[in-house]
């Protein structure tokens, strides 16, 4: 079997003197979609920084790509589509090709340009999320989930092999959520991307992810979707630490 | 009118660095105003004037001063600079205030330095509000070099400063040094503003770099027109401002912002016209 691409071993951090995450082991297979799930102030953002090496894990180690995250350099592997992605600078006047074309920057490298080659490649980026009729617009005057696909097409310009999404559908109406879905199924099962997802929403994840973790600070649950959902009321509560009413979705 | 500018050197040389100043300055400008540190033109400008009083002060008390007030001043702006950024470090969710810290300084240490020098004089008056007869042979020539400098450095890092401006946490996900990109960035601009004072003077060299890209961020569709727009708006503000200050013998310091500024009130209303006209198409 080939190596995880993430693998966390006994990571704690703390912001100040509040401990966020305690003892977390876990491993993200390659080619999974794996959902992450949890209460608000779980820890959930706080892992994803940890990867993305936006903060350093107090202790514990964290490998990518089968390398330890000091050592790892190859960042534009890993595609990430952060929290902020929904309010970023609106007024800032760049086109949907421009934001893009910002994905390749650190893959280009210093002192060097964009190519016809690059600039093939961002079109392409754009047209994958059906954003193509919309590539020399601004970015401000797009909807909400318009903007969305855009961020997540600027992390995939650089042919990710893993793509980390911080609660990607919050704004999002519901029709979208659902194109959204459909997407993120045809880069994991077609283009081989891995993914790992952040997000409250624990009836769409059950849906669609392949494997579900659930965070509180602890890693409360790693499973199956179906072992989630199979989970009684009782062992639901003890995870997020108050009674918890399943709600189905029947969209 | 422009044949007496071309006509007398000290003029000819005003005129072809306010033709680079009207470039770069904008150009800077557009990243300064995207990342919305608009004021820290005016903070380091006033740390520019401290640098520069320090050089009037030098060339008044201390016989055959090496270093004049150009080069005093752009050695101020420059370590101001590096200043910002560490203040900018050491309160990191208070960004914006090390430009009070840094503005306030510069005034100070101006306010000590003049009346170490004795006082105003028309010297400082020219320094504060622009003049169109001060660039020498010498000043030209640096401000050559250093729009070379500016210019070969946006080339060069174009798409990271881009990248950053617009999203700095995904820039550093993605693997940029954003610190040195910052820093070059905040140093380039203590350039660029050492570089226009002569002309606009300190209290307006602000205005060269933001006006323009306020007027063009109206119009523009994407960065790169963004950045285009504002230097024609540049260069417009610049010349009308240096030739009609010339003749009017007013500090051009004050026709180009006065010219900036009915710039940008003609984007804001052709921008409702068409508004408008959309509008009734519908």
């Amino acid at each position: 079997m080939s190596k995880p691409i993430i693998t966390m071993s006994n990571i704690n951090y703390a912001y100040d003197n509040k401990k966020v995450l305690k003892d977390i082991n876990f491993e993200v297979p390659r080619g999974s979609f794996m959902g992450l799930i949890g209460p608000n102030g779980g820890g959930k953002t706080t892992l994803i920084k940890l990867i993305v090496r936006l903060l350093k894990p107090d202790n514990g180690s964290i490998q990518l790509f089968g390398e330890a995250i000091e050592k790892y350099h190859k960042w534009n592997k890993i595609g990430f589509v952060s929290q902020k992605s929904n309010s970023f600078n609106k007024g800032f006047p760049a086109t949907v090709f421009e934001v893009v074309s910002m994905g390749l920057t650190a893959k280009i490298g210093y002192f060097k340009f964009l190519t016809k080659k690059h600039k093939n490649k961002v079109l392409h980026a754009i047209d994958q999320v059906g954003m193509l009729d919309y590539a020399y617009q601004n970015i401000g005057n797009l909807s909400g989930g318009q903007q969305q696909r855009v961020f997540i097409s600027r992390a995939l310009v650089s042919d990710p092999e893993l793509l980390i999404l911080d609660e990607p559908t919050v704004g999002v109406d519901y029709e979208n959520v659902k194109r959204f879905y459909e997407l993120l199924h045809e880069l994991n099962e077609k283009r081989d991307i891995t993914l790992l997802l952040v997000t409250h929403d624990t009836g769409t994840m059950t849906e669609h992810a392949t494997d579900i973790v659930c965070l509180n600070q602890t890693l409360h649950f790693h499973g199956k979707p179906e072992e989630y959902t199979s989970l009684s009321e009782a062992e639901l509560s003890r995870f997020y630490g108050h009674p918890v009413n399943v709600i189905t979705h029947d969209h | 009118m422009i044949a007496d500018f071309l006509e007398f050197d000290f003029l000819r040389h005003t005129f072809f660095t306010g033709l680079l100043i009207g470039l770069i300055a904008p150009l800077l400008g557009a990243f300064i105003v995207v990342r919305r540190l608009s004021l820290i033109a005016d903070a380091l400008s006033h740390v520019t004037l401290a640098g520069i009083a320090f050089g009037l002060f030098l060339e008044k008390k201390v016989l055959g001063a090496i270093i004049t007030p150009f080069y005093s001043g752009l050695t101020f702006s420059v370590i101001g600079s590096i200043f910002i950024e560490k203040l900018r470090t050491v309160y990191k969710d208070y960004q914006e205030l090390a430009i009070p810290i840094i503005l306030s300084g510069g005034v100070g240490l101006s306010v000590i330095f003049i009346s170490l020098a004795n006082g105003f004089n028309t010297d400082i008056f020219n320094y504060l509000f622009g003049s169109a007869s001060a660039i020498s042979q010498k000043d030209f020539f640096t401000i050559i070099v250093i729009s070379i400098i500016i210019l070969f450095s946006i080339g060069l890092f174009y798409k990271e400063l881009m990248t950053l401006s617009f999203d700095e946490e995904h820039a550093t996900v993605s693997g940029i040094h954003s610190k040195r990109i910052h820093l070059l960035f905040i140093v380039l601009t203590a350039l660029v503003i050492a570089a226009s004072i002569r002309i606009v003077g300190v209290l307006l060299v602000s205005a060269l770099m933001t006006l323009p890209v306020a007027a063009s961020m109206r119009l523009a569709r994407g960065f790169k027109q963004m950045i285009i727009l504002s230097i024609i708006f540049g260069e417009a503000a610049v010349i009308t401002g240096l030739i009609s200050g010339y003749y009017l013998s007013m500090p051009p310091g004050g026709t180009i912002v006065v010219v900036s500024i009915i710039i940008l009130l003609l984007s804001i209303s052709v921008k409702r016209f068409n508004f408008k006209r959309g509008e009734l198409e519908k």
